[in-house]
């Protein structure tokens, strides 16, 4: 639904020319919860600026449903900004309305009626957790609370697609948890698109079915969260992947369990969808009557299912050694044999 | 005993004299308000990277208010006078009076208004602009309410300059209080008549200090 080509913001300031968006392109499905992650400074916020035209794109096309959101003329990129909702790192309501009011001002600017205006907004404070918080203010709200009027006004004028900006990234772990469950919902709910912008992996890994990784303004990375979690392929993804998983890269501590002996093998199991779930290294052990150690392992959740890292030291016979890890393999689990390097 | 305190002090006179000043003092306060929020916007919205970015109108607003505020106030209403005659018929009076009164506070009160506006939250202007809203709606509806007690504790602040304004401006004949305390105290050495005077005014710039400290704070809900 949303189809975006090779776009690129240049900022000009006097002698300096600064790339905050280079070449991106890519399309965002209907009912996807998109996530972009990158470190600051990697354009991400200039890019989901682009996708409203809060920043003028210098280059490159948008398109939503088919519209062409770059050409469009201001009048009626005002009316298509009200099916575009937009959530903020630090929420930007209003503090002079209460949160009825802060929630009816997108319906105000479409031009709704007071009556239509407030029933539509008491159904939003319902949908997001807040009744009896109606008259409050701002001020008077926490963290959590000022994120869900946020989101309520982002829905107000039932949006296509909501563009998230660094939306949890002011609120601590456990708010920033009840927030992301509000927006898996809302995207159930209402099959809403939703396209999210963060630097932390947990965000991507608890929510988004796809991810892209942006540095320097490219995109250097983009694909299904999983594949992207198991097989991080940029340096940079390594090492957002690591900031979620430590155990993926202190390999390192278990040199000393690694020898030359043939009848010991260190080996590091990938699983990932169901397979994380099925009770194979004991399957494994019954088949096979071997000595199995584990060593460290570690399990997350995604959208897409679970994935898990284990890494077992394995003791038999060479032969029975060999069969027992095919046995793994043929289970659908990645192997890796780790030796001294 | 104020008879005693007080012996050249004309009730009757103190009276008509107070009303002058609180009348000239209220409309000057709501044309300033007026003149004050419009050019205050106008050099907020046509600043760099703003809603109107005009470097050329920024310019022109931003020299015109620095001429206005630059000129003495006693000055700036012998400066006036032909328009004064020109847009009230006289000369004479609390009515020729507001003409100086509101060209002399609106520039200060637009600098007020343009520092209460910079305050205005950047991120909720981008909301509004991200919920597809109008210039219109943005000053009406974002940056107007946003900075509101601003906006109050600036026209408290200018609402207190115009009294001691309204003062000058009766020297040269406007009535009110200050003509009284000059004309009917200072010239005819009956200093009880200027302290009179003085306390009435001191009394009147209270009651403007605390009404703005009053709505200042019930509309802050910050």
């Amino acid at each position: 639904m949303l189809n975006i080509k090779n776009l690129s913001k240049i900022y000009q300031s006097n002698k300096k020319k600064v790339q905050a968006v280079d070449n991106v392109s890519l399309q965002i499905d209907k009912g996807e919860i998109f996530g972009v992650i990158g470190y600051s400074g990697a354009g991400k916020s200039t890019f989901v600026r682009l996708i409203n035209r809060l920043e003028e794109p210098t280059e490159g096309s948008i398109t939503i449903h088919d519209q062409d959101i770059t050409n469009m003329p201001q009048h009626l990129l005002r009316t298509k900004r009200q099916k575009i909702g937009m959530i903020f790192q630090h929420f930007n309501l209003l503090w002079s309305r209460t949160v009825l009011e802060n929630i009816s001002f997108p319906l105000e600017i479409a031009g709704i009626s007071r009556k239509e205006r407030k029933e539509k907004a008491l159904e939003l404070v319902e949908l997001v957790g807040l009744t009896g918080k109606e008259d409050a203010y701002p001020s008077q709200l926490s963290g959590g609370q000022k994120q869900r009027v946020g989101i309520a006004r982002a829905l107000a004028n039932d949006p296509e697609v909501l563009l998230c900006d660094e939306a949890t990234s002011a609120l601590d772990p456990e708010t920033t948890d009840d927030i992301l469950d509000l927006l898996v919902s809302i995207n159930k709910k209402l099959g809403l698109t939703i396209i999210l912008i963060t630097h932390e992996m947990h965000v991507i890994q608890k929510i988004c079915h796809r991810v892209a990784v942006m540095e320097n303004g490219k995109v250097v990375e983009l694909g299904d969260v999983l594949d992207v979690f198991v097989k991080p392929q940029s340096p940079t993804t390594k090492r957002f992947v690591q900031q979620l998983n430590p155990l993926e890269h202190e390999e390192g501590n278990l040199t000393s369990f690694i020898n030359d002996r043939e009848d010991n093998e260190v080996v590091k199991l990938h699983f990932i969808g169901k397979d994380a779930s099925r009770a194979l290294i004991s399957e494994v052990i019954k088949s096979f009557d071997i000595e199995v150690n584990i060593l460290q392992g570690s399990i997350s959740p995604t959208q897409e299912g679970a994935y898990g890292t284990l890494f077992i030291e394995i003791h038999a016979e060479k032969d029975v050694l060999t069969k027992a890890i095919h046995f793994i393999e043929d289970a659908g689990v990645e192997v890796e044999v780790l030796k001294h390097a | 005993m104020l008879s005693e305190l007080f012996p050249n002090v004309n009730i009757e006179d103190l009276w008509v004299a107070t009303q002058e000043t609180l009348y000239m003092t209220v409309i000057a306060v709501i044309g300033t308000l007026i003149l004050g929020i419009l050019l205050g916007l106008l050099l907020f919205l046509t600043e760099r990277g703003n809603l109107w970015e005009n470097t050329i109108l920024n310019f022109i607003t931003a020299t015109v208010v620095n001429v206005f505020r630059a000129i003495p106030f006693i000055i700036l209403i012998l400066l006036l006078f032909p328009f004064t005659d020109f847009l009230i018929g006289t000369i004479r009076g609390w009515k020729a009076a507001l003409p100086a009164l509101i060209i002399g506070a609106a520039p200060f009160y637009a600098r007020l208004v343009e520092i209460g506006l910079k305050e205005v939250d950047k991120g909720v202007i981008e909301a509004a602009k991200a919920m597809g809203a109008k210039t219109n709606t943005i000053i009406f509806k974002v940056l107007l309410p946003e900075s509101m007690p601003a906006l109050i504790s600036g026209i408290t602040v200018t609402a207190i300059a115009l009294i001691s304004y309204t003062a000058m401006a009766g020297i040269i004949g406007a009535g009110g209080l200050g003509d009284l305390a000059y004309m009917k105290g200072f010239q005819r050495r009956d200093f009880d008549v200027v302290l009179a005077c003085t306390i009435l005014i001191i009394i009147i710039v209270f009651i403007f200090q605390i009404i703005g400290d009053l709505l200042s704070k019930a509309i802050d809900k910050r």
